[in-house]
């Protein structure tokens, strides 16, 4: 099953084209990385396949479906930066996610934060920043979702943080569900993906999964990431 | 088992000859069970997609065979634990040779240099 499927996708700023005829086809089942430098449009696919930003031309959809609130209940979307109102704690912000996803699994937030020993009754603006992004995290993953978006889940938190990321996302995601992470900290999430798409100016210029790279370059990702990107 | 893996050879591989390893040395015994294919990618920071390739090689190899219920066992007698061990000695032997006939010596000052290795102080062996 196709869960993401981008033909001749095209967005303009203005006259910037931040993303030039994109097409593209995620499988369920598939971790895939959305791998390119700062403005190569990483984002605004994220945003497109989210609704928050609507086609130039071309089309985005999801399970075959046109983004509306039918594919805003199948898609778990974190967001680059934080999205959630300072004032709530942990407590408050699964009861609002259970209030507005009915895939939102209670108990598996629930013991996500146990296991990090996250205080129920903190509220977001006292905790560290990732601390934040953490729980940002278990909110995400803990949907039940056919499509996870998630752009740059492991910028600005440390090592240990991340690999506690990469495993949560490891082990919430199933076998029908589709995981796209934008980052570009490749090194970092190069073992846990199947596929890793380069975008460059808005343009996909590869898409392959991990093992025919490193089978067919004898290089890891993150080197040809950088041999492709060279300044 | 510290799981490090190199970065320039598919994880699945890598994955393959670490088990292999555990197989030819009897850390894995005939019937044991391997760890299930989600448990193992959290423990080792990889894709289960990865492990399940993995695993499906090992079982066409025949070194693995899977229960539909009660999940995946190591399955190999004597004949067949040989043939890994010397499959996985002569990957070893290779690179051995590959790097110090990079480095010119002959194929006979390197078997020089492998006795003699053995018979210094600190590396003898079994």
């Amino acid at each position: 099953m196709e869960t993401l499927v981008c033909d001749g996708l095209c967005k303009y700023y203005g006259n910037v084209k931040a993303l030039d005829r994109v097409d593209l086809t995620l499988e369920e089942g598939k971790i895939v990385g959305l791998l390119g430098p700062n403005g190569s449009g990483k984002t605004t696919l994220i945003k497109l396949a989210s609704r928050l930003l609507v086609p130039s031309g071309g089309s985005v959809r999801i399970c075959g479906e046109t983004p509306s609130e039918i594919t805003k209940a199948m898609v778990s979307y974190l967001p680059d930066r934080n999205y959630l109102p300072e004032y709530m704690n942990s407590e408050e912000l699964v009861g609002m996610y259970k209030d507005f996803f009915a895939d939102f699994d209670e108990q598996r937030a629930y013991q996500m934060l146990d296991s990090l020993s996250i205080d129920l009754k903190m509220p977001l603006r006292k905790m560290s920043k990732g601390t934040k992004e953490k729980v940002q995290l278990i909110l995400t993953m803990s949907r039940r979702a056919k499509l996870y978006l998630l752009d740059e889940p492991i910028a600005g938190v440390d090592p240990a943080a991340r690999d506690y990321i990469l495993r949560t996302i490891i082990s919430n995601y199933d076998e029908t569900a589709t995981v796209l992470i934008s980052t570009h900290l490749i090194a970092d999430v190069e073992n846990v993906l199947d596929e890793a798409v380069f975008l460059k100016e808005g343009k996909i210029v590869l898409h392959q999964s991990v093992d025919e790279i490193k089978e067919n370059t004898g290089k890891s990702v993150d080197e040809y990431f950088r041999e492709v990107f060279r300044c | 088992m510290k799981w490090k893996f190199s970065d320039d050879v598919p994880i699945y591989l890598q994955i393959i000859e670490l088990m292999k390893v555990d197989i030819a040395s009897g850390k894995y015994k005939s019937g044991d069970k391997l760890p299930a294919v989600r448990d193992l990618a959290m423990e080792a920071g990889v894709n289960p997609n990865t492990v399940q390739r993995a695993y499906t090689e090992l079982e066409r190899e025949g070194l693995v065979q899977s229960e539909r219920t009660s999940g995946r066992f190591v399955s190999i007698d004597a004949s067949k634990m040989n043939e890994v061990r010397e499959d996985l000695s002569r990957t070893y032997i290779e690179e051995l040779f590959v790097h110090l006939r990079s480095l010119g010596m002959d194929d006979r000052s390197i078997k020089d240099a492998v006795a003699k290795w053995e018979d210094e102080d600190g590396n003898i062996g079994m």
